[in-house]
């Protein structure tokens, strides 16, 4: 199957993104996020001589690899240490380094949140802590390793940036971006091969939200989504535009700072909201999405995402399904919406 | 001898000055810490007044050496002696712990930017310096800037000291010296009862450090200790000070209740006065 790129009867991708012509089709190409990520540290090391990498004994994994193999002078092992990693990289940044410290999501910013807050925000250091993993789609690992609280805890620490890229394109866009803000950045990485939706011509700026898909006529509810669960709400689009209802869904791949105009302007524009987010309902992206529409321009809601449960054992696919967000749930919730 | 008999008791009278500002800042602020403060002058002292290299009129000064207090709650020495160093006027003490203060409670960089970092929730400072260190050695040149991270003995229950300590002895940072205040209390109590840190110096030599005990309170000996940290070329060094917690005020010293409450106003007053008194015998001892 073909993409829709915009017919005047049926809602369409938003051309002017240059996305993934083929985003649609049964063999779109799959990339790990975290794949991107690796590729981004790489070049953001070539960009710039003060971007070091530490890792937690997880090099291969949260994809530091690359950069140590091309930068082994600025590169630190620090073992099974990742409270010691975040304050480390905040001495580090204190001395000019501009330091990423990469693992997984469920130790940095999981276990080490405090170092985080204290060593790194509330000094206002420049450290970049990339968290892989993140997400029930780690999958076989189970519950202890999917990390569905990540969003929350960084968001709500002062000075931080979170940064949800929707597939390898453009999260390798966002560590390059995130190398160069001068401020503490959380970048936020799933495991597994997702489809990719961006191209390399596809505009990332930290902070702007993107309509990706644009009904023909007026759309009835506004979806907005951030990470990989972008592609769910994209093939949830498209059937509900083939069914004769029409919304338009929003990239939201920068979580903070929050872009208020765009979520604003998507709510009067359509009246109605839905959010997705592989991530607990509470005090993620929707919670923010809300926390900014309730005071500026209120409508009805509805959260895709994972309801005050722990994550298990599965298939990426078996747990998204399980956890009511995959595409059949963000069209349940935009039938649910409408009929109010 | 690194200190001659005119430069010692020079420093003498400098901690009982700075010790006598810590008792005027706490009794001004109505809450804070006693024992540590006064416990820590000495070294303090020592740092400030002969072992650093800085420039209080540019607290930026890319060359000068860092100081990293780990254990943010003795803070009230910290800004005493950077005031007597000409950081900033002694008047700005007794706004300690007041709003809009620039000596917060615990140190804060945002109200104070000479402060290398914050710092209060403990455990955390020799990971910072031992970063700071690392990223001196990455420089690609041996920049003769050094590292100084000051600690609690309490902290080291902290298991991120231990991980900070792991990484010191690998990346063997010879540009990096350590104190822990060993004065044997925390709030709890003796701390080898709320949990037994010796045998404390093995416990670092194990990780891998080099590391002096000396008395807390001999000028002459903690100015050797800091010397000899810049001639071991192949470990971090870490110095276990031994002090008496309140040092300088008989009534407070060794009582571990004075860890974490200020003076009233006259205990503040028989402090001072007993500190002015023994300033007296040293400016006596000067003359002579």
């Amino acid at each position: 199957m073909s993409a829709n790129t915009g017919e005047l009867s049926h809602g369409g991708l938003n051309a002017s993104l240059r996305l993934n012509a083929h985003l649609f089709d049964d063999g779109v190409e799959k990339i790990a996020i975290r794949k991107g990520f690796g590729d981004g540290l790489v070049l953001a090391g070539e960009a710039d001589p003060r971007v070091v990498v530490l890792s937690a004994d997880l090099t291969e994994s949260a994809q530091a690899e690359a950069f140590k193999k091309k930068f082994p002078d600025r590169f630190v092992e620090l073992g099974v240490a990742e409270q010691n990693m975040a304050a480390v990289a905040s001495g580090m940044a204190a001395m000019g380094k501009i330091p990423f410290i990469t693992s997984y999501a469920m130790f940095s910013p999981g276990r080490n949140w405090e170092q985080i807050r204290t060593t790194v925000c509330y000094n206002d250091r420049p450290v970049k802590i990339a968290g892989s993993h993140a997400g029930v789609s780690v999958g076989p690992d189970g519950g202890t390793h999917q990390a569905i609280e990540d969003i929350a805890i960084t968001r709500v620490i002062p000075r931080m940036t979170v940064i949800c890229p929707c597939d390898a394109i453009e999260a390798r866009k966002a560590t390059l971006a995130a190398a160069s803000t001068g401020t503490p950045v959380y970048l936020r990485l799933a495991r597994n091969a997702t489809p990719v939706i961006t191209t390399d011509d596809t505009p990332f700026r930290i902070g702007e939200a993107q309509i990706v898909w644009q009904p023909s006529s007026s759309a009835s509810v506004g979806v907005i989504a951030t990470g990989a669960l972008l592609h769910k709400a994209l093939i949830a689009a498209r059937a509900l535009s083939e069914s004769g209802i029409e919304v338009e869904v929003m990239n939201l791949a920068t979580i903070k700072p929050l872009d208020e105009a765009a979520i604003v302007a998507l709510a009067k524009r359509t009246g109605r909201i839905v959010t997705v987010e592989e991530h607990q309902i509470a005090a993620g992206m929707g919670s923010a999405v809300a926390e900014c529409l309730v005071t500026k321009h209120p409508v009805p809601m509805r959260f895709i995402g994972v309801r005050d449960r722990f994550g298990q054992s599965g298939t990426p696919e078996e747990l998204i399904e399980y956890y009511g967000m995959g595409s059949d749930s963000i069209v349940a919730a935009v039938h649910d919406i409408l009929e109010g | 001898m690194l200190l001659s008999p005119q430069q010692t008791i020079a420093l003498e009278e400098t901690a009982n000055d700075i010790r006598e500002s810590v008792i005027e800042m706490l009794v001004a602020a109505g809450s804070g810490h006693t024992a540590g403060p006064l416990g820590m002058a000495d070294i303090f002292t020592v740092l400030y007044f002969h072992t650093l290299r800085f420039d209080p009129g540019n607290p930026a000064w890319e060359d000068r050496d860092r100081v990293l207090l780990s254990n943010g709650h003795i803070c009230p020495i910290l800004y005493a002696a950077m005031a007597y160093a000409g950081y900033f006027p002694k008047e700005l003490l007794l706004t300690l712990r007041k709003f809009g203060s620039p000596l917060q409670g615990h140190p804060h960089r945002e109200f104070l930017p000479s402060l290398e970092t914050s710092s209060g929730p403990l455990g955390q400072g020799l990971s910072q310096a031992v970063g700071m260190a690392i990223a001196d050695k990455m420089r690609g040149k041996t920049g003769d800037r050094r590292i100084y991270c000051l600690m609690s003995d309490g902290e080291l229950e902290e298991g991120e000291t231990w991980e900070a300590a792991m990484l010191g002895g690998k990346h063997a940072l010879n540009n990096l010296a350590a104190v822990i205040d060993r004065n044997s209390i925390q709030i709890d109590g003796d701390t080898e009862d709320v949990m037994p840190l010796e045998p404390l110096a093995d416990k670092w030599r194990a990780f891998n450090w080099h590391v002096l005990e000396i008395d807390g309170h001999n000028l002459e000996a903690i100015a050797a200790a800091f010397h000899e940290a810049k001639s071991i070329y192949n470990k971090p060094t870490m110095i276990i000070a031994h002090t008496i917690p309140g040092k300088g005020v008989v009534e407070f010293e060794r009582d571990y209740e004075w860890h974490g409450k200020p003076p009233n106003k006259e205990q503040a007053a028989m402090a001072l006065a007993e500190l002015r008194a023994l300033g007296e015998k040293i400016r006596e001892r000067a003359q002579s």
